[in-house]
C-alpha cells in the first residue's frame, strides 16, 4: 500500500509539473459551472422577481368579466360585454361564502387636465373595497366614502404617475380639482407606489374614482365591465371561482347547455400561469447553461486526449519503477478530484458574481439555489474526475513497456 | 560470488503484427551469476532489447522461464511485479526516461515514492546519496533539459540505484553519448560492480563491451556465443588516454 502522503505528494507534483495543463482543465471546470450556476440563477431571479409582483397584487384576487363571444375574431353583438349588472355585485356581496370582498369595477379612459398639463389614462369607477381587494395603499387623503358612491360625487384618486405627468413629481394634489374629460373632479387622495408588474406595466398610471360616478358621467352605461372579489384565503380561491360561477349561472338564468356570460380569472391561477412561463425560461436558461457544461467538458477532455501520449509515458515510467497500476489510477484520481474541487469552487465563486452583475444589469434579483450549486458542481466534478482518470485508466493496464513507448 | 541470480530456459517472445508474427526471441537459455557484469551484443533486431526487457519485468515473455533471485517470474502478478521493479530492479533506458519539468532531485527520488515503508527523511537522503555517487548533487535542482545528456544519463542511473537494487539492467545507456562520456558511464558501472552490483546491459560498441566481464551476442533471437572478457578495459585507465574534448567537463 502505498500512504496517502505519497499519494498527495505525487498528485500535487504531478499537477505543479504541468501548470497549464492543469490550468486549462480548470478552466472547463469554472466556465461549466459558472455558467449553470449563473443562467439558473438568473432564471431563478426573474421568476421570483415575477411571483412577488403578482402576489403584491393579491394572490386572493377574483376577477370576473363578461365572457365575450368571439367568433372569428367577432365579437357577437354587444349585449355578451353587457353580461355584468350591479346587481350581480350586490348578490355576490350577499351569497358567495369563500368571498370576503367584491368591488364592481367601470373603467373609461380620456384626458385628464390640470392647467396645462395634460395626460391620457384610465379611471377605474369601482367601490371602497376595491383598495383592500388590490392591495393599493393611500399614500395621502382618503378614500371615498360610501356616500360619496351613492351620490355620484366627482372626486378621485391619483396614482403616482398621475400625479407626476399632471404635478410633477413628489407634489401633493389632495383638494385641487383636475378635469377628467371635461368634468371636474376633486382630487381627495394618492396611492401609495406601486412599481412596474411583473409583466412591465406601470401599476401606478391610474385613476381611481366611485363606480357610479364613471358608469353615469363617464361612460354612460348602465352595466359594469368587470367584479373584482378577493377569496377568503388563497387556498380558498378555487372554491371561491367555483362558488361565484354557481351564483352566477343560477342569477343569469342560463340553461344546461348555455356557456357561461362570464370569465373568472383568479390571481393563482394567473400565477400558475405565469410561472409555467418563467419555467420555460429557466429551463431555456438551463439548457444555454447545459451547453457550456459541455463545452467545458470537451475542453477538458481535449485536454486530456492531448496529454494523453506524454502522460502514458509517465505512467509507463511509473509502472517500470514499480508503481502499481492502483498507485497509477489513485495518482491520477487524486490529480483530477483536485483539479475539479478547485475549479468547481472558482466557478461557483464567478458563476455567483457573474449573476449578481448580470443581475444588477438587468435590475432583476438573482437568486442563486442550492440545487444549482450542487448540479454544475456534481456534474462538473464527474466529467473532471472522469476525463482526468481516463488516461490513466487506459495506460494502467498496459505493460510497462508498450505504455513506455505508446505514441 | 556464486549465486545464480538470473536463469532464463528456452525464452521465447512473439509480437504478433496483423497477420505477421515476429519470433523476436526463439529460445533463449542463459544465466547469470550474482555479482556479474554482463554485455548483451548483437545486431539490431536481434532481440537484445526485447530480452532486457523482460528482464526488467517490463515486458512478458510469450514462452519459457525466467528466475530472479530463485522465484519464477512467469507466476507472478502484475502488483507483485510491480514490486519485484520496485525492490530488486533498476533499468537504465537509452533515452533516459526523466520526467520532464522535474528535478534531478524529484526523478531519483520517484521509485522511493512507491515504497510505503519510506520515511520522507530517508527518502530524500537516498536520493541525494544516490546523485553524489553519479557526481551530480550540485545538480540536484536541475530540470532535465538544464541537463546534458550525459548527466541526464547518469542522473537515470542515480534513479536505477536509489532503491539499492540486487540487478541494474541497461538498455544502450551509452547509445546517445560521446566516447568520452560512454566510458566515464561505463567507470560509474564499473564502480557499482565493484560493490557487487550485478549489471547486465546492452551495447553496440564492442569496445564498450570490453568494460564487461562478460559478452553475450545474440543473432536472431538466439545466443550466438557467450564468453568471458579477457582483455578487459577500466574505465579509470582508458579515461586518462582520452583528451577532455567535452564541453560539460567545462563546465564544471
Ligand atoms: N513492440 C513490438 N512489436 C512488434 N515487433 C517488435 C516489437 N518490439 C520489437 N519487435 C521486433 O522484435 C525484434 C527484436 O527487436 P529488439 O528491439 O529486441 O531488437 P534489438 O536487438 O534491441 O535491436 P536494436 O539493436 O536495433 O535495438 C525485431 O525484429 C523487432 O522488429
Ligand atoms: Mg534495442
Amino acid at each position: 500500500m502505498m500512504n496517502i502522503r505519497n499519494l498527495l505528494k505525487i498528485a500535487i507534483r504531478a499537477l505543479v509539473r504541468n501548470k497549464l495543463r492543469a490550468i486549462l482543465t480548470m478552466l472547463g471546470i469554472i466556465i461549466g459551472v459558472a455558467s449553470v450556476i449563473a443562467m439558473l440563477a438568473i432564471g431563478e431571479g426573474s421568476k421570483k422577481n415575477i411571483q412577488d409582483q403578482m402576489s403584491s397584487m393579491g394572490t386572493n384576487l377574483i376577477m370576473i368579466m363578461p365572457n365575450m363571444q368571439m367568433r372569428g375574431g367577432v365579437s357577437l353583438g354587444a349585449s355578451s360585454s353587457m353580461a355584468l349588472k350591479m346587481s350581480d355585485v350586490e348578490t355576490l356581496r350577499n351569497e358567495a361564502v369563500y368571498l370576503s370582498e367584491v368591488s364592481p369595477q367601470v373603467s373609461a379612459s380620456g384626458q385628464v387636465i390640470y392647467g396645462n398639463q395634460n395626460t391620457q389614462t384610465t379611471v377605474h369607477g369601482v367601490s371602497g373595497e376595491y383598495l383592500d381587494i388590490r392591495k393599493l395603499e393611500i399614500g395621502s387623503g382618503r378614500i371615498f366614502t360610501s356616500s360619496e358612491v351613492r351620490g355620484m360625487s366627482k372626486v378621485c384618486i391619483l396614482g403616482t404617475t398621475v400625479v407626476e405627468n399632471l404635478f410633477g413629481e413628489g407634489a401633493d394634489p389632495v383638494g385641487v380639482t383636475i378635469r377628467i374629460k371635461n368634468l371636474p373632479f376633486e382630487v381627495i387622495g394618492v396611492l401609495e407606489d406601486k412599481g412596474e408588474s411583473g409583466m412591465g406595466q406601470d401599476q401606478d398610471d391610474l385613476i381611481l374614482a366611485p363606480w357610479t360616478t364613471v358608469q353615469r358621467r363617464l361612460a354612460a352605461i348602465d352595466y359594469i365591465n368587470g367584479i373584482y372579489a378577493s377569496a377568503v384565503s388563497e387556498e380558498k380561491s378555487t372554491a371561491a371561482a367555483d362558488e361565484v360561477t354557481e351564483i352566477l349561472r343560477r342569477t343569469h338564468k342560463l340553461k344546461e347547455s348555455d356557456e357561461d356570460d362570464f370569465r373568472i380569472m383568479s390571481q393563482s391561477e394567473l400565477l400558475e400561469t405565469v410561472s409555467s412561463i418563467t419555467d420555460i425560461m429557466t429551463y431555456l436558461l438551463g439548457a444555454i447553461a447545459g451547453i457550456s457544461l459541455l463545452v467545458g467538458g470537451i475542453g477538458i477532455m481535449n485536454i486530456m486526449f492531448v496529454s494523453v501520449t506524454e502522460r502514458t509515458r509517465e505512467i509507463g515510467l511509473r509502472m517500470s519503477i514499480g508503481g502499481r497500476s492502483r498507485d497509477i489510477l489513485r495518482q491520477f484520481l487524486v490529480e483530477s478530484i483536485i483539479m475539479s474541487i478547485l475549479g468547481g469552487a472558482l466557478g461557483v465563486v464567478f458563476g455567483y458574481l457573474i449573476g449578481t452583475v448580470a443581475g444588477t444589469l438587468m435590475n432583476s434579483p438573482v437568486v442563486v439555489t442550492t440545487q444549482s450549486v450542487v448540479l454544475a458542481f456534481a456534474v462538473c466534478f464527474v466529467i473532471g474526475v472522469f476525463f482526468g482518470w481516463y488516461p490513466a485508466l487506459k495506460a494502467a493496464n498496459l505493460n510497462p513497456i508498450d505504455a513506455l513507448r505508446y505514441e | 560470488m556464486d549465486n545464480v541470480i538470473i536463469e532464463i530456459k528456452k525464452l521465447r517472445k512473439d509480437y504478433h503484427v496483423g497477420d505477421v508474427v515476429v519470433h523476436a526471441l526463439r529460445g533463449v537459455d542463459l544465466q547469470i551469476r550474482e555479482g556479474e557484469f554482463v554485455a548483451i551484443m548483437g545486431m539490431s533486431g536481434s532481440g537484445k532489447s526485447t530480452m532486457l526487457n523482460i528482464l526488467g519485468c517490463l515486458d512478458q515473455p510469450t514462452g519459457g522461464d525466467y528466475f530472479l533471485d530463485g522465484t519464477n517470474v512467469n507466476s507472478m502478478n502484475r502488483d507483485e511485479l510491480a514490486g519485484l521493479r520496485n525492490r530488486k530492479l533498476g533499468f537504465v533506458f537509452q533515452a533516459y526516461n526523466l520526467l520532464p519539468r522535474t528535478t534531478a532531485l524529484e526523478n531519483v527520488e520517484l521509485p522511493l515514492f512507491y515504497n510505503p515503508k519510506m520515511k520522507s527523511k530517508e527518502r530524500l537522503e537516498r536520493a541525494v546519496n544516490a546523485l553524489e555517487a553519479v557526481g551530480l548533487k550540485e545538480r540536484m535542482g536541475h530540470m532535465p533539459n538544464q541537463l546534458s545528456g550525459g548527466q541526464q544519463q547518469r542522473v537515470a542511473i542515480a534513479r536505477s540505484l536509489v532503491n539499492d537494487p540486487v540487478l541494474i539492467l541497461a538498455d544502450e545507456p551509452t547509445g546517445n553519448l560521446d566516447t568520452r562520456t560512454s566510458v566515464e558511464i561505463m567507470e560509474l558501472f564499473q564502480a557499482l560492480n565493484e560493490k557487487g552490483r550485478t549489471i547486465v546491459f546492452v551495447t553496440h560498441e564492442p569496445d564498450i563491451a570490453r568494460f564487461a566481464t562478460r559478452n553475450v551476442v545474440f543473432r536472431d533471437g538466439r545466443i550466438q556465443r557467450e564468453n568471458m572478457v579477457t582483455d578487459r578495459l577500466f574505465a579509470s585507465d582508458v579515461l586518462l588516454t582520452l583528451p577532455v574534448e567535452n564541453i560539460e567537463e567545462f563546465e564544471n
